[in-house]
C-alpha cells in the first residue's frame, strides 16, 4: 500500500468518527433501516449497540482472521465484561469510597479478571491445534453459561439476568436521556478496539501470527513459538471482547444470559463471515449490517405482511435466525470474501479468498 | 449402595445418548476433518418427525415407538447424506468452510424448528413399562435406561461389525487414519464420505427418539444440548475413535451423575474440568490419533 | 506391454507444485521411458517427494504430465492411480491399525490380485497376516509398501526412498524386489543410496533449487564425481562402503 493511500484511509477513517461522534446531534432518517431520527434515543440505541457488537467482531477476528484460531468461545469473554462489572459493581468497595473511584475500580478489576480468565483458557486451549481448539473453547464457554445461568449466590441473576446497580454509576451514563453519551462511550469503545486490533496487526506479533496461520511449520523453523504469539493474540483479543461486555452492561443497564451462550460466539462467527474474514473492516460492516438485519427482520416477523403469508413461507420467514442461517451458508458457498469482499472481486473479476491456501497443509 | 447402583445405571443410560450423538461426530471427523455442528439438528429433525409418525401411528405403544424409531433413523440418515452431499462435498478439503456451513446449517434449522413445533418442549407419551422401574440391588431404576443402554449396545456392535467387516468399513478405518494414503491407493474416498454422515444421522436420528423417550418431550433445543455433551466426549475419547467415543461417553455421563449428586448440582462443570484434565495430561484424547 | 518401448510411459513438463500455498518445485521437466528403472536424485529438500506427489495430485500442482499420452494432470489422485499408478510413499505410510492382510485388501485393485508373487517375494509378510502394520519393524513395514503396490498390475511405479533407514540385509531384499518388479513395469525411483541406484537404474534425473540439472544415463552420472559432488554434495558411496 503506497503512503498516499494509507493517509486517505486514515482521514476517511477520522471523517467517519467524526461523522458518527455528530449523528446524536443531527436528524438524519433512512426508513426501513433505522427505526427513527438519528437523536432519538431508540436509535442510538440501537446504533451503540452495533457498534459495541462491531467492536466484538473486530476482536473475533483479529484471533480467526488474522491468527487463524476458531474459537467457539468468544462470547465468554464478552459475558465476563459484562457480569464482571455488574458484580463488581454490586459488591466492590467500601460504601464510603467515592462512587468515581468505585466505577473506575470495578473496571480495573473486571478488566484484570478477564485477563486472568483469558490466559487460563488460551494456555489449556491452546495446547491442541484447529477444530479440537474449536471444542476446547466451546467446552469452557460452555462451563460459563452454565455457571451464569446457576445463579451461584445470586450473583448473576440466572436466567432473569444481572440488573446493572447504578449506584457508583456515574450519572451521565444512567437513563434514557443521557442514551446520546452511552452513544459516545459505545464509539470510543469501537475506536480503542480498533486501534487496539491495528496495532496487534501491525506488530512483529502480529506478522508472525499470520505467518503461523499460513503455514505453521515454516514458523517453526524460523525458530519462532506460535504457541506464545497465539495466546498473546489470544488474550489480547479477549480483553477487548471484555471491554466491550463492559459497554455493553452500560448501555442495556444490565446482562442477559443469552451473550454467554454458544450460540452468541456462532452469531459472532456469522459477522465475522459475513463481513469478510480477510478484512478488518469487514468484521465492522458486518456486526453493523447484522445486528440492524436482525432487528429489522424481527420487526419483519411480526408484521401483518408475514401474518397474511402462507405457512410453507410465513413460517420461515417469521423467524429471522432462518434467514440470516441460510444468509450465512449462501454467503461461505458463493461469497467467501463476505461483503468487504465485494469490491475486491469487482476489481479482479474472480472469487478469490484470503483464507484460501489454510488447509492444504493438514492434507 | 442402592444410590450409587442408581446413579451408575443412569450414567449409563445418559452416556448412550451421547454415544449416539458422539459415535457420528467422531467417524465424520475422524474421516474428514469436518466438525458437524448441523449434528444436533439431525437428532431433533428425527426426534420430532419420528414423534409426528409414532403417535399418528400408534400413540404410547411398542409399536407406536418401533415406527417413531425407524423413522427417526431414516430421516436422520437421509438429512445426513443429502448434507454432506449438497453442501460439504462443494467445500472439499476447506474444513474451516465447512465447519462454517454446518454452523449455519444449525442455526436455521433450528430457528426452523421453533417455528414449526415452537419454542416449549412438547410432551410425549411413553409405553407404559418404560415410565415404571425395576428394582436392581435395592435401587429403583426407570425401565427407559435399559432400553437407552440396549439401544447404544447394539448401535456399538452394529458400527464395529460394519467398519471390521465390509470392505466400505475398510476404507473409513484407513480414510481415518490417512486419507491421502487411500487415495493414492485408487479408492474414490468421497464416496465413504457420505456413508459415514448417512451412518452418523441414523444414529442420531436413534438418538432423537431415544432422548424424546428419556426427556420425556421433544423440543428445537434437544440437540443442541447433547451436541455439547457429545463434542466434549469426542475430544476426551479422541477425535476419530469410535472406542474412545463409547468409553468417553460413559466416562462423562457416569461423572455428571455422581457429581450432580454428591458435589450439589455441579455435573456440567465438572465434565469441563475433566475435558482441561485430558487435555493437559494427554492432548490427543483417550484413544486419538496422534494429531 | 502395449506402449512401443520408444515411446516413454511418463512426460513431465512445465510441472510446479504448491505447499500450504508456498511453491516447492518450478516447472519441471523430464521422461520416464517405458522400461527400465528411472532415478530421481537430489539433495534433501530439493523437491523429490514434492515431485512425485505434483504427479499424482497429491499436493496442488499445475503442468502437463502425460500418463502413456493421456493427461492426468487435472485428474483427482485416485483416477491417476486407478489409470495404473502404483505408489510407494517416502515413510512406507502402511495403515497402523490395519493388519498386514487388511493394508493389502485395501490396495487390491485388479480383478485378480497377484497374491502369489507379493507372497513370494514377501515371504516374511505371510506369517504375519493377521498382525497389525504398526507393529512391524521398519523393514517389514516398507515390504507391506512395497507389496500393496506390487499386488496389482501397474504401468508405472513411483516409489519414494524404499530403503530409508532400513539395515542393509533389508536393502538388499527391497533391491531384490524392485529389480524383478522391474522386469515388467517401468519404475521412477526416489533413492539416496547410490549402491542402488547404481544396481537398479539406467537413466537418472537430477534436481536441484526445484528443477532439473541433469538428465542422463546412470553410469554417466555415477561414474562422473565431479558431477555427483556437485549435484548431490556426497562423494559416491558406493565407492566408499
Ligand atoms: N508440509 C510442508 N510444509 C511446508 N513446506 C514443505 C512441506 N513439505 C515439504 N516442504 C518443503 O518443500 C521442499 C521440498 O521437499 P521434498 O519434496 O520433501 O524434498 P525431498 O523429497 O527432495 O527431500 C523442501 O524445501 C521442504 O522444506
Ligand atoms: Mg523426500
Amino acid at each position: 500500500m503506497t503512503r498516499n493511500k494509507t493517509l486517505w484511509l486514515a482521514v476517511g477513517g477520522v471523517l467517519l468518527v467524526v461523522l458518527l461522534a455528530v449523528l446524536p446531534l443531527l436528524a438524519i432518517e433512512i426508513p426501513g433501516v433505522l427505526p427513527g431520527p438519528t437523536y432519538t434515543p431508540g436509535t442510538l440505541q440501537l446504533i451503540a449497540y452495533a457498534m459495541l457488537i462491531a467492536a466484538l467482531a473486530l476482536s473475533y477476528r483479529m484471533m480467526f482472521g488474522l491468527a487463524g484460531l476458531l474459537s467457539f468461545g468468544h462470547a465468554l469473554f464478552f459475558a465476563a465484561g459484562a457480569y464482571g462489572l455488574g458484580m463488581t459493581l454490586d459488591a466492590f468497595g467500601p460504601a464510603e469510597w467515592p462512587s468515581e473511584l468505585i466505577f473506575l475500580g470495578s473496571i480495573v478489576v473486571t478488566l484484570a479478571a478477564g485477563f486472568v480468565l483469558a490466559a487460563t483458557v488460551g494456555a489449556l486451549a491452546l495446547r491442541v491445534t484447529g477444530i479440537s481448539f474449536a471444542m476446547v473453547t466451546l467446552a469452557f464457554a460452555q462451563a460459563g453459561s452454565v455457571l451464569i445461568r446457576r445463579n451461584p449466590g445470586g450473583a448473576t441473576g440466572g436466567d432473569e439476568g444481572l440488573a446493572l446497580d447504578i449506584e457508583h454509576v456515574p450519572g451521565a451514563l444512567v437513563g434514557v436521556l443521557n442514551t446520546r453519551n452511552l452513544y459516545w462511550v459505545a464509539l470510543g469503545v469501537l475506536v480503542f478496539v480498533y486501534l487496539v486490533v491495528l496495532w496487534v496487526e501491525q506488530s512483529r506479533a502480529g506478522h508472525v501470527a499470520a505467518a503461523t496461520r499460513e503455514n505453521e511449520l515454516r514458523v517453526r523453523v524460523l525458530g519462532l513459538r506460535p504457541y506464545n504469539v497465539k495466546l498473546l493474540i489470544f488474550i489480547v483479543a479477549s480483553v477487548l471482547a471484555a471491554v466491550a461486555g463492559m459497554g455493553y452492561l452500560l448501555l442495556q443497564s444490565g446482562a442477559a444470559p443469552r451473550v454467554a451462550t454458544a450460540d452468541f460466539t456462532l452469531t459472532l462467527l456469522v459477522i465475522v463471515v459475513l463481513g469478510g474474514v480477510g478484512y478488518r473492516w469487514g468484521a465492522i460492516v458486518g456486526g453493523i449490517v447484522y445486528t440492524l438485519l436482525d432487528q429489522r427482520l424481527t420487526a419483519l416477523a411480526g408484521s401483518e405482511f408475514i401474518a397474511g403469508l402462507p405457512a410453507v413461507l410465513r413460517v420461515p420467514l417469521s423467524e429471522p435466525l432462518f434467514i440470516l442461517g441460510t444468509l450465512f451458508i449462501l454467503v461461505v458457498l458463493f461469497l467467501p470474501g463476505g461483503i468487504a469482499g465485494i469490491p475486491q472481486r469487482i476489481r479482479s473479476g474472480r472469487a478469490s479468498h484470503p483464507a484460501e491456501s489454510e488447509e492444504v497443509a493438514d492434507a | 449402595m442402592s444410590t450409587i447402583v442408581l446413579l451408575l445405571i443412569t450414567g449409563l443410560g445418559l452416556g448412550a445418548l451421547y454415544f449416539l450423538v458422539a459415535s457420528g461426530l467422531s467417524l465424520i471427523y475422524g474421516l474428514m476433518g469436518v466438525l458437524n455442528f448441523a449434528h444436533g439438528s439431525f437428532l431433533t429433525i428425527s426426534a420430532f418427525l419420528g414423534w409426528e409418525v409414532g403417535r399418528r401411528v400408534s400413540d404410547g405403544t411398542w409399536w407406536g415407538l418401533a415406527i417413531s424409531a425407524i423413522v427417526g433413523i431414516a430421516v436422520g440418515a437421509i438429512v445426513a447424506a443429502l448434507t454432506e452431499y449438497l453442501l460439504i462435498r462443494r467445500l472439499y478439503e476447506r474444513h474451516i468452510e465447512q465447519a462454517l456451513v454446518t454452523v449455519g446449517l444449525s442455526l436455521a434449522t433450528v430457528a426452523l424448528f421453533e417455528g414449526i413445533w415452537g419454542t416449549d418442549p412438547i410432551y410425549t407419551a411413553r409405553p407404559e413399562w418404560l415410565t415404571q422401574t425395576t428394582e436392581i440391588l435395592g435401587a429403583k431404576i426407570p425401565n427407559d435406561r435399559f432400553l437407552l443402554i440396549a439401544c447404544a449396545v447394539i448401535v456399538l456392535g452394529g458400527i464395529v461389525l460394519f467398519l471390521k467387516r465390509t470392505r466400505y468399513g475398510l476404507i473409513i478405518r484407513a480414510g481415518v487414519e490417512n486419507r491421502q494414503m487411500v487415495t493414492a491407493l485408487g479408492i474414490d474416498v468421497r464416496r465413504s464420505f457420505t456413508l459415514v454422515f448417512a451412518i452418523g444421522g441414523a444414529a442420531a436420528g436413534l438418538g432423537g427418539v431415544l432422548a424424546s423417550v428419556y426427556y420425556g418431550y421433544v423440543s428445537a433445543h434437544l440437540g443442541s444440548v447433547l451436541l455439547i455433551f457429545a463434542f466434549i466426549v469426542t475430544v476426551i475419547g479422541g477425535l476419530g475413535s469410535l472406542t474412545g467415543a463409547a468409553v468417553a461417553s460413559v466416562l462423562v455421563a457416569v461423572l455428571q451423575q455422581f457429581a450432580n449428586y454428591y458435589l450439589g448440582g455441579t455435573g456440567d462443570l465438572v465434565v469441563v474440568v475433566a475435558l482441561a484434565a485430558v487435555l493437559l495430561i494427554r492432548p490427543r484424547g483417550l484413544m486419538g490419533k496422534i494429531a | 506391454m502395449s506402449e512401443p518401448a520408444s515411446e516413454p510411459i511418463l512426460v513431465v513438463d512445465a510441472l510446479s507444485g504448491r505447499i500450504a500455498g508456498q511453491q516447492v518445485i518450478e516447472d519441471i521437466a523430464f521422461e520416464v521411458p517405458a522400461t527400465g528403472v528411472t532415478a530421481l536424485l537430489g539433495r534433501n529438500g530439493v523437491g523429490k517427494t514434492s515431485t512425485i506427489k505434483s504427479i499424482l495430485g497429491l499436493i496442488e500442482r499445475t503442468g502437463d504430465v502425460r500418463l502413456a499420452g493421456e493427461r492426468i494432470d487435472a485428474l483427482p489422485t485416485h483416477r491417476i492411480v486407478q489409470r495404473g499408478v502404483g505408489y510407494v510413499p517416502e515413510d512406507r505410510e502402511v495403515f497402523g491399525q490395519l493388519t498386514v492382510a487388511e493394508n493389502l485388501r485395501l490396495a487390491e485393485r485388479d480383478a485378480a490380485p497377484r497374491r502369489e508373487l507379493v507372497e513370494r517375494l514377501f515371504p516374511d509378510l505371510v506369517a504375519r497376516r493377521a498382525q497389525r502394520a504398526g507393529t512391524l519393524s521398519g523393514g517389514q513395514q516398507q515390504m507391506v509398501s512395497l507389496a500393496r503396490a506390487l499386488v496389482n498390475e501397474n504401468r508405472l511405479l513411483l516409489v519414494d526412498e524404499p530403503t530409508k533407514g532400513l539395515a542393509p540385509r533389508i536393502v538388499d531384499e527391497v533391491a531384490v524386489a524392485l529389480a524383478e518388479a522391474a522386469q515388467t513395469v517401468p519404475i521412477l525411483l526416489v533413492e539416496q543410496n547410490l549402491r542402488v541406484v547404481r544396481r537398479l537404474a539406467e537413466r537418472v534425473v537430477v534436481l536441484s533449487g526445484g528443477r532439473v540439472v541433469f538428465t542422463g544415463t546412470a553410469v554417466e552420472f555415477l561414474d562422473d564425481e565431479e558431477l555427483i559432488h556437485r549435484h548431490l554434495g556426497v562423494h559416491d558411496a558406493s565407492e566408499a562402503a
